[in-house]
């Protein structure tokens, strides 16, 4: 690291967790900053979260004192007073931490150029949880905008293990070329002590959840000192902590943390932890990255780890020193999380890891990039161009694509005109670009920041304090006086008010658990093939437990295996239906794509398809007649004009234009608190997208949504690798029953009906039981004690349902 | 496209399902909420929104008008989103709907985002429009003081419960005593019925049309005389988009 500073060159370190990295990006620096005195910005480190760059500068800080070195380190996010960033503005600390948004905040500035013209390092921490996400994007437009003002500069970035090294080096480059920068690797420490902890009794056949083996959890919690048990998602934080609750006899420390708390209180939590005032912590990926606690002596993993970059960066967490090995224990839910759980261990003891490279960088971020770079100062856009394509993620961007979007911040690029009296960017003679007012760059810092937040509603105690937020739609589905789950405790919902929704604690009856959209990982393809290598071959099922070795044998007994390159499809009927079990393992996202499209092609051949099921490992439907020749709902051409069609028409694509829409400034991001609620945005989104997309199908805004939803979401690549695989060696057998293979997935919550036209029928349906119900009576004023439409809350029984009755009676006569 | 026959004052209505009441005995057709020019008002603030709202709604009105040839056409308040909007429709836009109207009587009952009539448009202006029994006007009365009432403003939808959980469309809520009409334009959001505002013109309930695809789905409403009461929880979304 330090020959590549002495030569200026820009650097990537690769090492594991607790390797010290973030010292070694620093020391450089530090050394520089001591050996020559200057004046303004020598160094600025980008960190993903806000909490991480305060804690580096309190661990900077000290080191700096004690080495007598007279620098400045301070930080900058969103929460720095107004005083002290307008300080920072005119004199400028030696070293600032900062945040992806607060750097384009700054480089947005008129004075940017004076503030970041002495900058000669930046240092990007946690480098691969940015690369190939929209942060990533607009940190490398940041990137490539500092070395336009200051030259010198070199670049360090610092990087857990990942399966795409050269990509990452590429993502940090000047010129996004990797050879350019030195890549360091740091192998070795110890290789981590991974186990699987099985349920006392009974392994469960489905469910995510875990909780039967909360009593070993518990007693593995006991034994250590702390112990961080990490859960796949904010429902299962909920679950567990709980059982864990019920369980505590012993009354130890133990806490919640989880994206959907409030900020106040995640910061409580870890404080706790940092000062060894907890002997547990129950949490999502919100506490994946983030800053060293130093003294975690185990890791458990509840649920299967989906992933090894993923296994490993938690696993990491615990023991954050390099000669000793970092202990975690794999708490597999159900049968096949056994199978994924051996296969993840199995990885990480070939040294393998997983990941995509990242994707291609979003026009959406590129929009709100060019205008604050306008309101930064007037830009010529060749100059401005050359500058962007310098950035990895938009090397291969087109000069179509850029003046297109150029053009969208303009005044929209829309083919119709009349808008141009309302653009916001305007050219001088010389071709130079402006902004046209004060009131463009206050709109632009309104809406800066590239993560856009599902309508979420504030959970307020009645009288008390906010407990965090929940998504929107969760609440709509509660009645007032219903309970559930949230923030580690039961709270009954009693109204909903502007901005929150205001509870209670406590309650009877069994209480639901909020349901967070998206916050589940698909299986990676990578695990995915350890999985399907560990199932086709039974040599290699020793090292299972006896339960999951007798239900495989059970499996090859009754149907057969899944073949390791081939897809096993199973049919057998159930009641009513015929259900169709196809074993893909292309993770979940992949599969519900798939699902939609299978069911598609159904409904065409007449099989009268109902709905469908996509787990991480398998793809089921159900349907009305036998599917009898199943491999023909799997042909390659499956992705043609089924694909398109039912894209354009998804919520998925939707939802990834609601979010285009948002980042590029088409509109108002959300801000909590704010008049507007989020539904109303959403609701808007979808108008916009329905009228833009038949009026202007080929709008750069909509070119964005299409490149993004078949880019950045693999599953349609899955997909088509899937099929290109099974093509020709497809099995189908054709069962009396279930096999023992597939009750997993029949027991798996989470079902999706067919929709398409399904949703008029529904009403029509819905309307009928409801008239059927009344006697097809019209009642204006009574209450037909129906919970009707809309929820409200049944009236106070009046006189009215006798007379009803005796209406009804009258005309039965 | 079935439309819903529905009486009101003994006068026979016919709800459409794309939002429109037809009132055959008076050949009068009514619509609400179009709210026109709503993208380049958006524009006009910075936030540039596909301008092609006006186009896609009179491209909605237009096979009404061939369905049924209406003699009098009554838009129901805020048919431009604001007092401007007519001025700054697009020329070809301003041919369609001036075909669209051709002959017919034409009344702009004034809403409060469009408080004076469409510059340069046919048609007469009013606040409140009166034919036999019934009453036209932007913002329903709510009580006994309305008189039998065909009114928008407050662009309703509710949400239907089906097996596959709830599906929300826009809606037609009527009583024996008034019809609320759902918001017409492309770009129009709505209000839950439950909302404070709906639920006090309706304190005795009454029954949803929720527009589908090529018919209504109708259900009753249970009294809303509580959310009536209650504290205005929302305020009406005619500000956003």
């Amino acid at each position: 690291m330090l020959e590549a500073a002495e030569a200026g060159q820009s650097a990537l370190l690769i090492a594991p967790t607790g390797g010290g990295k973030t010292l070694a990006g620093f020391l450089p620096s530090l050394i520089q900053l001591h050996r020559q005195r200057m004046e303004g910005l020598h160094t600025v480190y980008v960190s993903p979260l806000k909490a991480l760059a305060v804690d580096i500068a309190r661990n900077l800080t000290t080191p700096a004192e004690e080495m007598g070195l007279d620098i400045r380190i301070e930080t900058r996010t969103g929460d720095t007073p107004a005083n002290r960033r307008a300080r920072q503005r005119q004199n400028p600390p030696h070293i600032l931490l900062t945040t992806p948004e607060s750097l384009t905040l700054l480089l947005s500035l008129p004075d940017a150029a004076e503030m970041f013209g002495s900058l000669r390092c930046v240092v990007i921490d946690e480098i691969h949880a940015m690369a190939g996400t929209k942060r990533g994007d607009q940190l490398a437009l940041c990137l490539s905008r500092l070395s336009t003002l200051a030259p010198g500069m070199r670049r360090v970035g610092l990087s857990a293990t990942v399966a795409h090294p050269r990509a990452l080096a590429a993502w940090c480059a000047r010129d996004a070329d990797p050879d350019s920068v030195k890549l360091v690797r740091v192998t070795g420490g110890e290789a981590p002590d991974l186990s699987v902890m099985l349920p006392e009794g009974r392994l469960p056949w489905g469910g995510h959840m875990g909780l039967a083996s909360m009593p070993e959890v518990y007693e593995r919690l006991k034994e250590a000192g702390v112990t961080i048990v990490f859960v796949n998602t904010r429902a299962q934080a909920e679950l567990c902590f709980q059982a864990l609750w019920r369980l505590n006899d012993d009354n130890l420390p133990i806490a919640l943390h989880h994206g959907s708390l409030t900020i106040e209180q995640r910061r409580r939590v870890e404080a706790a932890m940092a000062a060894g005032k907890l002997r547990a912590v129950v949490a999502t990926a919100s506490l994946d990255l983030g800053i060293d606690w130093g003294a975690v002596d185990q890791v458990i993993q509840v649920g299967a780890p989906k992933g090894v970059a993923r296994l490993l960066q938690r696993v990491g967490r615990a023991n954050h020193r390099m000669d000793e090995p970092s202990r975690a224990i794999l708490v597999p839910a159900n049968r096949f999380e056994v199978i994924e759980c051996q296969a993840a261990i199995e990885a990480v003891d070939a040294g393998e890891v997983d990941g995509e490279p990242p994707r291609p960088g979003g026009l959406d971020v590129l929009a709100q990039h060019i205008l604050a770079m306008a309101c930064h100062a007037p830009f010529l856009p060749d100059e401005l161009f050359a500058e962007v394509t310098s950035a990895a993620p938009y090397a291969a961007l087109s000069r179509q694509d850029f003046d297109d979007t150029l053009r969208f911040v303009e005044d929209g690029g829309y083919a119709l005109s009349g808008y141009e009296r309302f653009r916001r960017l305007f050219r001088d003679y010389e071709g130079r670009v402006h902004v046209r007012g004060p009131q463009v760059a206050r709109q632009l810092r309104m809406n800066l920041g590239t993560i856009v937040d599902l309508p979420l509603l504030k959970v307020k105690l009645r009288g008390g304090p906010v407990l965090g937020e929940v998504e929107e739609y969760f609440i709509s589905t509660l009645e007032p006086g219903d309970n559930f789950i949230f923030s580690g405790q039961v709270l009954r919902y009693e109204r909903l008010e502007p901005t929150a929704a205001i509870v209670t604690r406590g309650g009877e009856g069994e209480p639901r658990v909020p349901a967070y959209g998206g916050s589940r990982m698909p299986l990676t393809t990578h695990l995915a093939r350890r999985v399907r290598e560990i199932l086709s071959n039974p040599r290699r099922w020793r090292g299972l437990p006896d339960t999951v070795r007798e239900w495989l044998a059970m499996q090859r007994h009754r149907s057969e295996m899944p073949p390791l390159d081939g897809l096993l499809i199973e049919v057998f009927p159930r009641g009513p239906r015929w259900f169709m079990v196809a074993y893909c393992f292309e993770g979940r996202l992949a599969h519900q794509t798939l699902g939609m499209l299978v069911t598609k092609r159904m409904e065409r051949l007449g099989l009268a398809p109902m709905g469908f099921l996509g787990t991480d490992y398998v793809l089921a439907t159900w349907s009305a007649f036998q599917p009898t020749d199943p491999a023909a709902l799997f042909e390659e051409d499956l992705l043609g004009e089924e694909l398109e069609e039912w894209i354009a028409e998804s919520s998925m694509l939707r939802r990834t234009f609601r979010n285009i829409a948002t980042i590029a400034g088409l509109l108002e991001k959300n801000h909590p608190g704010q008049e507007k609620s989020g539904r109303q945005m959403t609701m808007s989104a979808d108008l916009i997208y329905d009228v833009l997309r038949k009026h202007e199908p080929d709008h750069i805004l909509l070119r964005a949504t299409r490149a993004e939803a078949a880019g950045g979401l693999t599953d349609v690549a899955r997909i088509g690798a899937l099929l290109a695989r099974a093509r020709g060696t497809i099995r189908v057998r054709q069962l009396d029953g279930v096999s023992p293979l597939a009750v997993p997935a029949l027991i798996e919550e989470g079902r999706e009906w067919v929709s398409g036209n399904a949703e008029d029928a529904l009403l029509a349906e819905a309307v009928a039981l409801v008239e059927e119900a009344t006697h097809g009576e019209d009642h204006f004023s009574g209450d037909l004690g129906l919970e009707a439409i809309s929820g409200p809350p049944p009236a106070p029984r009046e006189a009215w349902p006798r007379r009803q009755r005796f209406a009804r009676r009258a005309r039965a006569g | 496209m079935m439309s819903a026959p529905f009486h009101l004052a003994g006068e026979r209505l016919l709800l459409d399902p794309s939002g429109a009441l037809f009132w055959p005995a008076r050949h009068l057709l009514v619509v609400s909420d179009l709210h026109l020019e709503k993208g380049s008002h958006f524009a006009s603030r910075g936030r540039f929104v596909p301008p092609y709202d006006t186009r896609e709604t009179l491209a909605r009105l237009a096979p009404l008008m061939r369905r049924y040839s209406p003699e009098r056409v009554v838009f129901l308040g805020d048919s431009f989103h604001d007092g401007d909007g007519a001025a700054r429709m697009h020329a070809a836009d301003r041919a369609t709907l001036m075909h669209l109207l051709g002959n017919r009587h034409v009344t702009w009952v004034l809403g409060n985002h469009d408080p004076v009539g469409p510059d340069g448009l046919p048609g007469e202006v009013s606040l409140e429009f009166r034919d036999g029994p019934l009453v036209f006007r932007h913002e329903g009365l709510p009580g006994r003081d309305s008189g039998f009432e065909l009114s928008g403003h407050f662009h309703p939808k509710a949400s239907l419960p089906t097996r596959c959980g709830p599906v929300t469309r826009p809606c037609f809520l009527a009583d024996a005593r008034r019809v609320l009409l759902p918001a017409f334009g492309a770009f129009t959001g709505g209000l839950e019925i439950s909302a404070q505002p709906i639920a006090a013109l309706f304190p005795r309930g009454g029954r949803a049309f929720l527009l589908g695809r090529d018919r209504l789905h109708s259900a009753p409403v249970a009294p809303m005389r509580h959310l009536a009461a209650a504290n205005r929880m929302t305020d009406a979304p005619l500000q956003t988009i």
